[in-house]
């Protein structure tokens, strides 16, 4: 009897958790991994270039044209270059504001920076870059803020270099990589505070009792501490960069961006399969990354 | 000695160079935002100058009688809405059913719930764009609410999920052995600790919705939402400072749910936690 009571329980407890779960697993089982397999299977189309029709067969000319054009690579390595610049400088940036936050910062500032950082992030992305278009435009605050520091020449200067300068901040490789710095940079603060809050204190009261300077302990107790941190920082910072193509075309030199290049192929171009093939390399990338920042032992201290 | 030994940088006390760098660090994050509430009343309506020659109103004015704005924040609007309600609905029972059962298959499934915001937008806004033409649908305000509704139900999950799992389970085991069928126990136990939960997860889906391009240039066909306008004037500029007023005006619709979100869900001082 009770057996039996158990049992018709339990029953009705699968099909109320069947209930709950079938309409939100549904919509994303078929609406978004739907729609990624189709990217998927579009990447390994190709358009016949006569008809500049997409031809369903099988194929993996697209991904060969995607690897084999030199011009292809080149905008693979400028994403993957920028991705990593923006990174490295989002920690830096980010390590003393996140150590501040976590470690220092009594209850009411840790609360002002905590609203202080999150308001930023969730600011509308669009109204953030139009923004730094306006302060680095060619009479932006930017350049009234050089000159009156009397830094006009060096701004020149910089600007003057090949490659990351150009005719402005706003279309240069300079402005862009501080624009990318900008947006992405409370990503990293959050997750970096988090990990910096969790070092327990006693662990700096020891090693400075054991002599080792303020330098020493951070590369051998913070640091790989708050490696996890980083690592999820880097995570996002990493992955938004590879993925946007917003940013390069609002703010920015000419050369393409693999976000452009997925936007542009999908749209004016028409060529749905290279698309797809472009908005797979990120993925390969990030997926590599965490593979490295595995190796590399970001993950133990979790 | 001891004062000299005292004065010695230590990891006890923030350096100068830390606590400098930090303030800093905030000025930056905060700056860009000022200077556009800044633009929004300048007088000069061609360049970018710094500073303003002088402020106005008078782009207030204008933007308020631009029939393509209000439409386009009519639009945006819309999409939001219907999102927030689907994406409050979906997250709200996965959160449920995944809040406490563990069964086998249960970390692809939670893997399944944060890729929408894992994976770059690009990579969301082009494979809906693939699924739309697969299946022959015309771009338009649907595709734009399912789009939005995908990567916003998992910022309801989260939201709903975090809290569903502070509530002691003896508060349900008692309310079941006090005799409350199970809709009676989500009425009076489960749904008013929730509640806020619920409301935050709303009001961050809505202002993620409101503000959101990357996935939309993909989905929204012929419609134009106020960040698809804000877009296109970013590069065919008709009014320039109409664009800043604008600018602001989604810096306030969005700041308002967003700072709600945040007084709603901030950890209590009851220490329930």
């Amino acid at each position: 009897m009770a057996g039996r009571a158990e049992f018709s329980l339990q029953g009705r407890q699968a099909f109320y958790f069947a209930l709950l779960l079938a309409p939100p697993l549904l919509w994303l089982g078929i609406v978004y991994l739907g729609s990624l397999l189709t990217l998927l299977l579009q990447s390994f189309y190709a358009i016949d270039e006569f008809t500049a029709r997409i031809v369903p067969e099988f194929t993996l000319a697209t991904y060969r044209q995607l690897l084999t054009q030199p011009a292809h690579i080149d905008i693979i390595v400028r994403t993957l270059l920028m991705a990593t610049a923006v990174t490295l400088a989002a920690a830096v940036i980010a390590f003393p504001v996140a150590l501040y936050m976590a470690r220092y910062a009594g209850p009411r500032t840790k609360a002002l920076f905590y609203v202080g950082v999150m308001l930023p992030m969730w600011t509308s992305y669009l109204v953030k870059v139009y923004a730094w278009r306006l302060i680095l435009a060619k009479q932006g605050i930017a350049s009234w803020g050089f000159e009156h520091l009397g830094l006009m020449g060096a701004l020149d200067q910089a600007l003057a270099v090949p490659i990351v300068g150009g005719p402005s901040l706003a279309s240069s490789y300079i402005g862009m990589f501080v624009v990318f710095v900008y947006m992405w940079l409370p990503f990293m603060i959050l997750p970096l505070a988090a990990a910096l809050e969790r070092v327990p204190a006693s662990l700096l009261q020891a090693s400075a009792d054991l002599g080792a300077r303020p330098g020493q302990t951070f590369r051998n107790v913070v640091l790989p501490l708050a490696l996890p941190g980083l690592a999820a920082g880097s995570i996002f910072t990493f992955s938004l960069t590879l993925g946007d193509y917003i940013i390069p075309s609002v703010v920015g030199a000419p050369g393409y961006f693999i976000g452009m290049m997925v936007y542009q192929q999908q749209g004016t171009a028409g060529n749905l399969p290279l698309a797809a093939a472009f908005s797979v390399v990120p993925i390969v990338l990030i997926g590599l990354y965490l593979m490295l920042a595995r190796r590399l032992g970001a993950f133990d201290a979790l | 000695m001891r004062s000299e030994q005292a004065r010695r940088p230590s990891w006890e006390r923030p350096s100068r160079f830390t606590r400098v760098m930090a303030a800093a660090g905030l000025v930056f994050l905060h700056a860009p935002v000022w200077v556009i509430a800044l633009y929004a009343f300048t007088t000069e309506d061609r360049t970018y100058q710094f500073p303003p020659p002088g402020l106005t109103l008078h782009w207030f004015e204008v933007a308020f009688a631009r029939d393509d704005i209000w439409e386009s924040m009519r639009l945006s609007l819309l999409v939001a809405s219907a999102a927030t309600l689907l994406a409050v609905i979906l997250g709200t029972l996965a959160a449920f059913a995944l809040a406490r059962r563990t069964f086998s298959g249960k970390e692809s499934i939670t893997l399944l719930f944060v890729l929408p915001i894992a994976l770059p937008g690009i990579l969301t806004g082009l494979a809906l764009l693939a699924g739309i033409r697969t299946l022959g649908l015309e771009p338009g305000f649907w595709t734009i609410v399912a789009g939005h509704a995908t990567f916003c139900l998992v910022i309801v999950y989260n939201n709903v999920v975090a809290r569903l799992r502070r509530i002691p389970p003896s508060w349900v085991e008692a309310s079941m052995d006090l005799g409350a069928r199970g809709h009676q126990t989500f009425r009076y136990v489960l749904l008013p600790q929730i509640a806020t939960a619920l409301l935050a997860g709303g009001m961050l889906a809505f202002a993620l919705s409101f503000d959101e391009i990357i996935v939309t240039l993909f989905t929204a066909g012929h419609e134009r939402t106020l960040p698809i306008w804000f877009y296109s004037e970013l590069f065919r500029p008709r009014e320039r400072p109409v664009t800043n007023v604008v600018a602001v005006v989604v810096v306030l619709v969005t700041l308002v749910p967003i700072l709600l979100a945040y007084y709603l869900t901030r950890p209590d001082e009851r220490g329930s936690e």
